[in-house]
């Protein structure tokens, strides 16, 4: 992210911006490339919300290890997204619950929504990206 | 109104840059401007002047293109995502560039929507 303080679109405008990540991190590339988008927004210092719901939630699972499959693992990225001032991170606890995870199991700290907190969240949103 | 448009998946297998540019034509039918489309994931795929689709089907790039030429919309490929698919500017399409994500951000910064077409 060498270029991050050339990133400013001249405005002055802050934005809610959600990124809604619905997928598994591996399998597919939606969440590696998701996640550059969400750095790239917050360089451009806009309000960033990160939302893991249906299979998305598997992203911030602790233990990942993706040597198997001889694909890169950056999961160690969401816990440096405290650093690039990231810190509204939201999960679906229906798809908690679907999937028997609970918050001790996930690699950095969460708030936990309802699927109405959620909707409410997501209607405060001025742009809501989905992966 | 200003629509910005996100497409994410390639061409063909996917309907999503169809619908996208369905909907960008129609927006602009309907007196909307369309100023940018960006091109991310395997919609990347969707900017190369390669293809050569069967005659009676439609030229997804082609069309593109057109819509580029006559309405100035600017169609940007994400960089990192081209090129880890091998998209460069050897094989872009008319109308394409290749740029950064934060051409991206800019959309949902200044436009009114920004509409994602993706599976």
């Amino acid at each position: 992210m060498s270029d991050m303080d050339e990133m400013d679109d001249g405005s002055g405008v802050v934005k809610k911006f959600m990124f809604l990540n619905r997928k598994a991190p591996h399998g597919t590339v939606y969440a590696l490339e998701g996640l550059e988008v969400v750095l790239i927004t917050a360089a451009f210092d806009q309000d960033v919300s990160m939302v893991f719901t249906d299979d998305g939630v598997f992203q911030l699972m602790k233990g990942i290890d993706s040597k198997g499959i001889e694909v890169k693992d950056f999961s160690k990225t969401y816990r440096a997204l405290e650093g690039y001032d990231i810190e509204k991170l939201y999960v679906d606890q229906a798809s908690m619950d679907a999937r028997g995870l609970t918050e001790d199991d996930l690699i950095v700290d969460v708030t936990v929504l309802s699927v109405d907190e959620m909707a409410n969240l997501m209607a405060e949103q001025d742009v809501v990206i989905s992966f | 109104m200003q629509f910005g448009i996100l497409v994410n998946e390639g061409p063909y297998t996917h309907q999503a840059s169809d619908s996208a540019y369905l909907f960008a034509r129609t927006a602009i039918e309907k007196g909307h401007t369309v100023p940018r489309v960006f091109f991310y994931h395997d919609g990347v795929n969707n900017s190369t002047r390669l293809a050569t689709p069967p005659q009676d089907d439609r030229n997804v790039a082609a069309r593109w293109s057109k819509l580029a030429a006559d309405h100035g919309v600017d169609l940007v490929v994400c960089v990192a995502a081209a090129q880890r698919r091998g998209i460069n500017d050897d094989v872009l399409a008319p109308g394409f560039r290749i740029s950064g994500l934060g051409q991206l951000v800019e959309m949902g910064i200044q436009y009114d929507r920004l509409v994602t077409f993706g599976d």
